[in-house]
């Protein structure tokens, strides 16, 4: 594989790509499409936390949206009720959900596949039904009014770049997560994980460890999105969050931590021009979803990448083999369906 | 990769985000319209209200050669799916790209109050004939969200309350869904009733989309109490309904119902189960008013069924606005003036057949009907007026600064008199 680029090639590559055509698009477009590309990139940051476990540690987890929202609700709270400032209340709704985060986990390690799934299903439900009934404390069915960002970044422009900034950097600390050692063993584990566990490593704390940090990034997306939507209600911790948030990621390719990008923008940007058009813009969602699973089961960036390496194959007549990033979306599909 | 294929990737991933962005809808500018951008559920649970909503409001426009103060009218309808979030985005969408000079509708109080918020920042006018959350007229104020035709959740069933007091009731218990309009709902019926010395001999709640009502109903029978309050709305409203009946208490304790719990959106698909059951609101479609049954004979013949709550709301409210329009000449650019005018004005010829107008709180004062379930003589079943309380407003007999020093509504207070 003599043409081919190393993996941090194509990895910085990436982050120029986000950086460049994400930083470019406030110069060339409106301010509600603005608001659009603002939560592209919340979204991309949650679909990523998810990617980390889906694509990497081969745990497909349908909780990370009650954990994303439990950051929400928190920081709205601390600055709405308690009247705190948000800066706190980030990092208090970022230290809540990785604290709900240890919680799941502590439950989460001892299973995997679809149990995993309904495991991490239920706990999110759990977090959707407090935010539910607790009504004294966040308002139930109706959920709390923020109060406003704070000047620094109260402007629209502002407000993205910063976000932008944020972003880039956990994307940055997730994709140091995933190329540690430490993240090696995860993927050991979602090869086989008796093969690591014979070869004496503590695959439960690692899976422990892991779904903690995840829950980390998906504590500072919600804090990031409490921050945008200035609103918050149990649609925003429900069920259908973190189903959206997986879809991203699959959309985009899982175990590619990039196309989350990718996928958070087909769907918000499906979603938000669709439905201008036609009332039935949900079931363009799912024809879309079902298109991607037939045509390009690893996701966008994964059938990008197979197109890319099958032409130089062709040009070069190097046999490519897969390398171990798309072999996490294949490993994910192969459990999964 | 090599030079090529990375512009190739590149130009790729530049062309797919554009088309993205710049693929947004085209907006047709005619000889500057007046832009309305309207939120309905138009899918998830309660879409078929959301489409009455629709209904309501076009018709009206229909009527009325879509204009307004010799302005073109142009109504850009987005779905709401039901969801505050997307509500939010959905308003924003109307408010910064499409441009309209306000907002109207949603149906569940919590995409209303998630729209509400957005608007106090921005200051775009916000007409919410359906949205009855309590605080919005009372504690919450915010001066540009405005409840044209709309109504209070509390305010509807005080006269109810004290209906029932009238009639000999002294023991009643409650049944309503378990969020907020039902808290608000029942709290204002329990507070009258037991204010006027009535006793709520028990609160059930029910969570939304509840299945199967045999458990309450059950613990509802063996309470021995005069009268039944019930609030529910949509499919639980029918369930509940045809389960009373099946149960054999129907005929045995009376039911009284919040005004949701025998709207046309639910009643219309019953038969005998919802027979006589008494229930309150400032519409009733049976109401031999001439006004009040031009308007229905119109729906009916349009949409080939009777006009709900919905679309009624948002055929007034739409009314409402439209006259406020005309009597500023169709200059609405001045949002101070255009509330203000707005706030100060009344519905003179709404299907109402009354003219209705604002208390200072922004919250319309009705003439309540006692509404009962009945047969009409084509052998639908409608609601008829069988008393009428006038000029009620949201705070009832209440002195509005004594009344909003007690907390909202919600399962734990429920204004009950001990």
């Amino acid at each position: 594989m003599t043409s081919a680029i190393s993996a941090i090639q194509r990895s910085a590559l990436g982050f120029v790509l986000v950086l460049v055509l994400f930083g470019a698009l406030p110069l060339v477009i409106s301010s509600y499409q603005m608001s659009i590309a603002n939560e592209i990139l919340i979204f991309a940051l949650l679909a990523m936390s998810i990617d980390v476990l889906a694509g990497y540690a081969g745990r497909t987890s349908l909780g990370h949206g009650a954990l994303f929202g439990a950051s929400t609700y928190v920081v709205i709270y601390w600055t709405s009720v308690y009247g705190g400032s948000a800066w706190v209340g980030c990092l208090l709704g970022v230290i809540a959900a990785t604290l709900i985060a240890t919680v799941f986990a502590a439950f989460a390690v001892r299973v995997s596949g679809v149990y995993f799934l309904l495991l991490t299903l239920a706990l999110g439900m759990i977090v959707w039904g407090v935010c539910l009934r607790w009504t004294s404390v966040t308002g139930g069915e109706n959920g709390i009014r923020g109060v406003g960002r704070p000047d620094l970044i109260a402007n629209p422009t502002v407000f993205y770049y910063a976000t932008l900034a944020v972003v880039l950097l956990m994307t940055f600390l997730m994709w140091r997560f995933v190329r540690s050692p430490f993240g090696l063993t995860l993927r050991g584990i979602r090869d086989s994980e008796s093969r690591m566990r014979s070869l004496g490593y503590g695959t439960s704390v690692h899976m422990f460890v892991a779904f903690i940090v995840t829950g980390f990034f998906a504590g500072v997306a919600g804090a990031l999105y409490a921050l945008f939507n200035n609103f918050v209600s149990p649609s925003t911790v429900q069920l259908s969050q973190s189903v959206e948030g997986l879809l991203m990621a699959i959309i985009g390719g899982v175990g590619t931590l990039f196309g989350s990008f990718i996928g958070a923008a087909a769907i918000i940007l499906l979603e938000n021009v669709v439905s201008a058009y036609t009332a039935r813009w949900q079931m363009v969602l799912g024809f879309t979803f079902i298109g991607t699973m037939i045509f390009a089961p690893e996701g966008i960036l994964g059938a990008l990448r197979w197109l890319i390496s099958r032409k130089r194959w062709r040009r070069s007549s190097n046999i490519v083999t897969n390398d171990s990033n798309t072999k996490g979306g294949t490993k994910w599909i192969a459990d999964n369906f | 990769m090599d030079r090529r294929q990375f512009l190739k990737a590149t130009s790729l991933t530049v062309a797919v985000s554009a088309a993205g962005t710049l693929a947004t809808p085209r907006i047709v500018r005619a000889a500057d319209p007046i832009r309305i951008g309207l939120m309905a559920p138009l899918s998830g649970v309660v879409a078929a209200g959301g489409r009455e909503i629709v209904e309501g409001f076009n018709m009206y426009w229909e009527e009325h050669g879509k204009q307004s103060g010799g302005r073109a009218v142009e109504v850009i309808i987005e779905d709401d799916a039901g969801n505050p979030d997307t509500a939010l985005q959905k308003a924003r969408r109307l408010v910064e790209q499409a441009k309209v000079d306000f907002l109207f509708g949603n149906l569940l109080a919590n995409t209303g109050l998630a729209v509400a918020s957005y608007v106090k920042g921005n200051g775009v006018p916000y007409f919410i004939p359906v949205i009855a959350a309590d605080d919005l007229t009372q504690r919450n104020r915010i001066r540009n969200v405005i409840r044209v035709a709309g109504y209070t959740a509390s305010q509807m069933p005080r006269p109810l309350a004290d209906w029932a007091l009238k009639q000999g009731h002294k023991r009643i218990a409650t049944i309503s869904q378990d969020y907020t309009f039902g808290h608000e709902q029942c709290g204002g019926f329990a507070q009258v009733f037991t204010e006027g010395g009535g006793q709520i001999v028990s609160q059930l709640w029910n969570p939304l989309n509840t299945a199967d009502f045999s458990p309450y109903i059950g613990q509802l029978g063996n309470l021995k109490v005069d009268a039944i309050f019930a609030m529910e709305l949509g499919a639980d409203a029918s369930r509940f309904m045809k389960q009373y009946s099946d149960f054999g208490l129907k005929g045995q304790i009376p039911l009284l119902g919040a005004q949701n719990f025998t709207d046309q959106s639910v009643i219309r698909t019953l038969g005998e189960e919802c027979d006589g059951i008494i229930s309150s609101a400032h519409f009733a479609e049976g109401s031999d008013n001439p006004v009040t049954q031009k308007f229905v004979k119109a729906y009916s013949a349009k949409y080939n069924k009777m006009p709900s709550l919905y679309g009624f709301s948002h055929y007034s409210g739409a009314m409402w606005v439209d006259q406020v329009i005309n009597q500023l000449k169709g200059d609405i650019s001045n949002r101070d003036v255009f509330i203000d005018a707005v706030l100060k004005s009344q519905l003179t010829n709404s299907p109402l057949g009354r003219p209705v107008r604002f208390d200072d709180y922004g919250n319309p004062v009705y003439d309540v009907y006692i509404r009962k379930v009945v047969k009409n003589k084509d052998g639908k079943y409608w609601n008829v007026p069988i008393q009428t309380y006038p000029a009620v407003s949201q705070f009832w007999t209440y002195k509005p600064e004594e009344y909003l020093k007690n907390p909202p509504f919600s399962r734990d207070y429920q204004g009950i008199k001990k």
